[in-house]
């Protein structure tokens, strides 16, 4: 993809978020503003960046899920058992750094398990990551015991709370998470190996691709994004609470990934456009909460958002305004071609 | 003779007589009528929506709003109820309307815009929750002296267990959606729908038709369901019942419907809905398990069940492969 390209790609989504980003100033003008204060950036800007943090993670590893026509709803799932491994692990002595590890390896094995699934015993990947998505809070509370697991260790606590060089730790850990694997998918072949399953996998499996490894591939980093999401909230809040952490929260990262442009049927992906859809979704977020609208309108307005972009993305709509394109050419097109009656 | 299509609803079958059977000999007392009609009681809601969930799997999709539209009616009923002084049968047919047609619009949307059954209900359960949330985020009590001659309704068994009314309605549902998915036009339709799209359009099953009433019962059974759940707990919460799709698609898959459409039974979804009563029953006696047991063991029957549909399904196109001598690659 060419700079140009790329920037056309985009467009649609940078003019949402900057819509919506002109609706934050409208309810609230000091939106803008950014304060250097005790060492820390503050500002709405700001929250928007830090709180978009585990959607955004989630979208990475989902765009690459959906571009290879599949989905996975055991991110959330993930998140609380990831967050529910670092914290127990913690608390039983362990310092951060292996804390960290120990929920990135957890994160890898469910990523595994589903890739499983999906490549190899070729489930539907909807019913696959359902198994997880249904035991997977079963699975934390079994690790927390049931109880919220709180902790004090800062090195964790940074993660989700710290700021490097005044800026938020989460914003820096999704900027650079998001960076490095959309660079390396498509600064190496492997974007378009995986664009080449989502659109025909038989096809591209006699063409020679390793479909089943590649697939196994893309869960496993849907997993450690999860994984590193889970700790991120778990460290906000200074404790991992198996019922809640990244509840719903696979349904914002699929409506992201949606937002970001990518279909649903797999194929071409962007993940820079996902990464703008969570913002967009986050700064959806703070409109209803600066304009002081009641919360509850928080989910039909999301509802009414994702039906929007359905209807745009429709085949059959997108067909239609083909139909209307092709057949408005200059009428001296339709003179040379008459139907004559030969009655 | 045993068909192969058959073989998941005998396998549910003899999971749900295995487990009863462990069950009771560990506690004799599980084998009792009280036992049974607290199951049917406590799961009346789940089945009542996984009998609409059935038809909605069988034609191949999937709907993931209905826990949000059971949350929505409860909470309608209950402001409706609260605010005005209609009578809660007026209401009930009220409500009923608005999810059937809730449903029917899916149902069009995924035709019509040829879009993944799963994204489309997906919209309409932040739609039908967020409607919840509108109405009221408190959990709103029911008092209605009409509600507590429905709740008064029961059968009492000489041992003390009584089979209440939402318990019959569940039954009565089940036995409705077996008639129409088994004995109907409309019923093969949808599982022509399920087989094939492309094909049973072809051979002249109206699709759209087919699509938007297998969305308008799914939604308007969400809606009875929702109605058992109000008389269940006598209040609305819009809180309530996160995740019971989950729960509905996890009691088909466990009553052996293929989750890729076109193989099942409604009876089999019936089975689905008591094994997972029994699992929480089995924890509430044990007293010593905790309930998140409940969520590991159902999410092992799920891939149980997976695994044993994956292995019919490998089995007899295998089977096919060898007749015909076809060698497709794969």
């Amino acid at each position: 993809m060419t700079r140009h390209q790329f920037i056309r790609r985009i467009t649609p989504q940078l003019i949402i978020l900057g819509v919506v980003l002109a609706l934050n100033f409208l309810v609230f003008h000091d939106f803008f503003k950014i304060e250097f204060q005790n060492g820390r950036l503050f500002g709405n800007v700001i929250d928007v960046l830090n709180r978009g943090a585990p959607t955004a993670l989630l979208c990475v590893g989902m765009t690459l899920v959906i571009a290879t026509k599949g989905i996975d709803l055991s991110v959330g799932a993930i998140m609380a058992i990831a967050g529910a491994t670092a914290a127990s692990l913690i608390v039983d002595g362990h310092n951060w750094v292996s804390a960290l590890m120990g929920a990135l390896a957890v994160g890898a094995l469910c990523g595994v398990w589903n890739g499983f699934l999906v490549a190899f015993l070729r489930i539907q990947p909807i019913v696959a990551t359902l198994v997880l998505m249904v035991a997977g809070r079963g699975i934390a509370q079994l690790i927390t015991e049931g109880t919220i697991l709180t902790f004090l260790d800062e090195g964790l606590i940074h993660l989700g709370a710290g700021t490097v060089l005044g800026i938020p730790t989460p914003v820096l850990i999704w900027l650079f998470l998001g960076g490095a694997v959309a660079f390396f998918v498509r600064r190496t072949a492997l974007g378009m190996l995986i664009e080449s399953i989502g659109i025909n996998e038989a096809s591209s499996r006699l063409a020679g691709i390793n479909s089943r490894v590649l697939l196994l591939c893309v869960y496993v980093v849907s997993g450690i994004g999860a994984a590193v999401a889970g700790v991120i909230v778990a460290a906000d809040i200074q404790g991992a609470d198996a019922n809640n952490a990244g509840l719903w929260l696979e349904l914002d990262a699929i409506l992201a990934v949606v937002i970001g442009g990518n279909s649903l049927l797999g194929g071409r992906f962007s993940i820079v456009a996902s990464l703008l859809g969570a913002m967009i979704i986050q700064s959806v977020n703070s409109v209803i909460l600066l304009s002081g609208m009641p919360p509850e309108f928080n989910l039909v307005i999301k509802a009414l958002l994702i039906l929007a972009i359905l209807v745009i993305q429709s085949p059959k709509v997108g067909h239609l305004i083909y139909i209307l394109r092709a057949s408005a050419p200059p009428p001296e097109v339709k003179q040379t071609t008459p139907v004559k009656d030969v009655n | 003779m045993i068909r192969t299509t058959h073989l998941p609803l005998i396998v549910t079958l003899l999971t749900f007589v295995l487990a009863y059977a462990l069950c009771a000999s560990q506690y004799p007392s599980m084998f009792s009528l009280r036992v049974i009609a607290n199951l049917l009681t406590d799961n009346a809601f789940l089945g009542i929506v996984a009998v609409g969930m059935t038809f909605v799997i069988l034609s191949g999709g999937i709907d993931l709003s209905v826990g949000s539209v059971i949350a929505f009616t409860g909470v309608f009923l209950a402001v409706i109820l609260r605010d005005s002084s209609i009578h809660p049968l007026f209401a009930f047919g009220l409500v009923l309307i608005i999810t059937t047609a809730f449903g029917a619009a899916m149902g069009a949307t995924i035709h019509y815009l040829e879009m993944p059954a799963f994204i489309v209900t997906l919209a309409g359960m932040f739609l039908a929750r967020g409607a919840a949330y509108v109405l009221s985020t408190d959990s709103v009590p029911i008092t209605h002296e009409f509600y507590d001659m429905l709740q008064s309704v029961y059968w009492k068994t000489a041992s003390g267990g009584r089979f209440r009314l939402i318990g019959g309605v569940m039954i009565l549902t089940f036995i409705v959606g077996a008639l129409v998915a088994h004995r109907t036009r409309f019923g093969q339709n949808v599982y022509a729908l399920g087989g094939d799209a492309s094909t049973s359009r072809l051979m002249g099953v109206p699709v759209a038709s087919t699509t938007v009433g297998i969305y308008a019962i799914s939604g308007g059974l969400a809606g009875l369901s929702g109605i058992v759940f109000s008389l269940y707990t006598s209040a609305g919460y819009s809180l309530a019942t996160v995740g019971v799709e989950l729960d509905a698609i996890a009691a088909v898959v466990i009553g052996g419907t293929l989750l890729t459409g076109g193989y099942g039974f409604v009876a089999g979804t019936f089975f689905g809905i008591l094994i997972m009563g029994l699992i929480q029953t089995y924890i509430v006696f044990d007293g010593s398990l905790s309930s998140w047991w409940t969520k590991i063991v159902i999410g092992g029957l799920l891939f149980a069940f997976i695994l044993l549909q994956k292995g019919l399904t490998w089995a007899s196109t295998a089977r096919k492969k060898a007749a015909t001598g076809f060698n497709t690659p794969s």
